[in-house]
């Protein structure tokens, strides 16, 4: 039996977190985002309302849920708006789960109760400005000082989101720490708090979309850290960031469907009000089609991502389905965003109005946790090519 | 402390809304049912009074069995328990009968404190919390939007049109609020799993020895007889903004009495 229906406790999530967005967030950020200013306040009462701790257990402050339920909260948040919500899927996928999933008990024990309460923020340093998609051309190093017992990092890192505000604790960076037996690079990861001397956040970006999120460069000179924030084993850094990209990714595909979505709830209120030559221009069967076409997307691309994300939170192999899932939610954004736009003529095009917000936040959700091109790759090679 | 919040479920009202053709009550099957905003912050006054001062929240709901979603929800923002007063006989209740269930279920119980809206946005009468306080024999602060505890006396802020008054009583009482008291807060996942875990018990008229003929239709001190949509919106009158458009304008909101 194939059942996608959320159940009771998942639904009563998704309620509250609706009524959330659309009353806390919906109301202000349209503010934020022209003002290209962090939400602290709405970050402060996502926090509250335990946000940042669903996907982790309670003996560690967190909800109780699963990964499910994540992306559940994800996809209402982006349905109103996709700033605020990477800035809880980034903190979570890749601020304070790699510290769970991969830390030392007493790593565990140091950082993750403010991030799971949403009072931090952390983040992950993998992107650098001459590698991205192909994390093999990471260029930072760190060498192990055996006379001081730390670390030694130099090397810059971009487009971090979430490394930059004002309660930011920590970056997790990838680095270079030796060589393996067959020549290629040995990588691992390391906790680095911020403040640390010689960790330089750059001013943030200036940014197409995702204008309330925070995302800067990051660059480290002869920055030392104690051997105790090596995160994980060394040398398995590659293999921990595969783990997280791919959880990230069913993520990220929920924030998608958020935003197809919004763009369905948004045109279709549109649509039935706006009049041209004497109709609703709804009662045109030319846009009737366009909002069928958009819906269908956004639907078939919650069934994907549903379908990844259970697979995960059960246990089984899910590379192949998230893959999947992502590449088809940020496809369903992007054209969907560009569908409502044209709803929306020419007020589609003023930045006041919800859609041309989505319009300018699809496109990153083909390049970001992994490029459209990517997501090919991953699909092609799990049919054997 | 122990306190006790009423809490209503009520059609959506921010969704079209219908009494039906029947017997001209509220149309509670086809509509979506929500808690009434007002019960909300009650909720949320008593969590914060909970918080600081240790105690036991229970939540107390007279209606049909869907209420207990409502009832699901609010247990979800973290109140203790709740009572589920459901009796087919209670269909047709007026205000006064509602208000002699609400008090014999509250009696029962016993509380401190009894919070409650200051209204419900379905029948918004607003008279309920004086009849509880009255029949219980208690104090009624009402329409709060400040409430301050200390130890047995209470202090509330009692919003007015011009500003607000000061009024204090001592426990047990009852204070009912208005929107201005708090922000209620979300559920969390942690509140809505735990909900379904807290103890929720359901009450018949007989347990509460009220007979049946007291309340509903029977004993409804008054009763609606008949209903009508809303007249449908007349268009406006235009004043074109010509050379005279001002004095026009000042002459329609005088004949109409704004000015
Ligand atoms: C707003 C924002 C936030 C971000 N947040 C983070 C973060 O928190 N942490 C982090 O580590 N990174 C982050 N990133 C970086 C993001 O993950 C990368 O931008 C992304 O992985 C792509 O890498 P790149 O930009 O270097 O593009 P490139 O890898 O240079 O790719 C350029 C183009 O070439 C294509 N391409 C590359 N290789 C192949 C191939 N083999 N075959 C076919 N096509 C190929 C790509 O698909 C793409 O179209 C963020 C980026 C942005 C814009």
């Amino acid at each position: 039996m194939v059942d996608f229906t959320l159940g009771e406790d998942l639904e009563a999530l998704r309620s509250s977190v609706r009524e959330f967005a659309n009353d806390v967030v919906a109301p202000v950020i349209g503010d934020y985002y022209e003002r290209h200013a962090f939400p602290y306040d709405i970050v402060r009462q996502m926090g509250k309302m335990g946000l940042f701790g669903l996907p982790f257990p309670e003996e560690h402050g967190g909800m109780g849920g699963d990964y499910f339920a994540l992306c559940v909260a994800l996809e209402e948040l982006a349905r109103v708006d996709s700033s605020v919500a990477v800035t809880l899927e980034a903190g979570i996928s890749l601020g304070a789960m790699p510290i769970y999933r991969f830390g030392t008990d007493e790593q565990r024990a140091q950082w993750l109760p403010r991030l799971v309460s949403g009072e931090a923020l952390a983040s992950f340093g993998l992107t650098e400005p001459g590698a991205g998609s192909d994390a093999g051309g990471t260029q930072t190093r760190a060498v192990l000082d055996e006379a001081t017992g730390e670390w030694v990092i130099n090397g810059t890192k971009a487009f971090i989101t979430n490394s930059g505000t004002d309660i930011t604790a920590l970056v997790t960076v990838t680095a270079v720490t030796g060589v393996n037996p067959d020549g290629s690079k040995e990588l691992s990861a390391i906790i680095v708090p911020n403040g640390t001397p010689g960790f330089t956040v750059q001013p943030s970006y200036s940014k197409v979309g995702w204008c309330a999120s925070d995302t800067h460069e990051l660059s480290f000179d002869d920055v030392r850290v104690p051997a105790a924030n090596l995160l994980g084993e060394r040398g398995r850094g590659y293999a921990q960031f595969l783990r997280i990209l791919d959880e990230g990714r069913v993520a990220f595909a929920a924030l998608g469907v958020g935003l197809a979505q919004g763009c369905v709830d948004e045109s279709v209120a549109y649509a039935k009000q706006r009049r041209a030559f004497g109709k609703a221009i709804g009662e045109y069967q030319a846009i009737q089609f366009k909002l069928a076409d958009m819906e269908a997307r956004a639907h078939t691309a919650r069934l994907a991502y549903y379908d990844a994300a259970s697979r995960l939170v059960n246990g089984r192999d899910f590379k192949r389905q998230a893959a999947i899932a992502k590449l088809q939610a940020s496809d369903a954004a992007v054209t969907n965003a560009r569908e409502a736009t044209q709803v929306h003529g020419g007020y589609g095009f003023m930045n006041e109005t919800p859609v041309a917000r989505m319009w300018r936040d699809a496109k990153i959700l083909e390049i970001g946790e992994g490029t459209s091109e990517v997501q090919r790759m991953i699909i092609s090679r799990s049919l054997g090519l | 402390m122990k306190i006790v919040v009423l809490v209503k479920q009520v059609p959506d009202s921010g969704a079209d809304r219908n009494l039906r053709s029947d017997d001209n009550t509220v149309d509670r099957a086809s509509a979506s049912n929500v808690i009434n905003e007002m019960d909300e912050y009650a909720i949320e006054e008593a969590l914060r009074l909970q918080e600081a001062h240790g105690g036991e929240v229970v939540i107390l709901t007279v209606g049909p069995d869907r209420a207990t979603e409502s009832i699901r929800k609010a247990l979800s923002m973290g109140p203790d328990s709740a009572v589920h007063v459901v009796d087919d006989a209670l269909h047709g209740s007026c205000a006064v009968a509602t208000s002699k269930v609400l008090a014999a279920a509250i009696a029962q119980q016993g509380a401190d404190l009894v919070i409650c809206g200051a209204e419900s946005t379905d029948g918004r009468v607003q008279v309920l919390p004086h009849m509880i306080a009255e029949r219980l024999g208690i104090a009624a602060l009402t329409g709060a939007r400040k409430l301050t505890v200390d130890g047995t006396s209470l202090t509330i802020e009692r919003q007015t049109d011009e500003g607000y008054e000061v009024v204090t009583a001592s426990t047990p009482a009852l204070v009912s609020v208005w929107d201005t008291i708090n922000d209620p807060r979300y559920p969390s996942f942690k509140g809505i799993m735990a909900a379904k875990k807290k103890p929720l018990q359901t009450l018949s008229l007989g347990d509460l020895g009220i007979a049946a003929g007291e309340v509903g239709f029977d004993g409804a001190t008054s009763t609606v007889v008949e209903h009508s949509k809303r007249p449908p919106r007349q268009a406006g009158n235009k004043i074109d903004a010509g050379d005279d458009g001002g004095s026009k304008l000042v002459e329609y909101l005088a004949s109409e009495k704004f000015v």
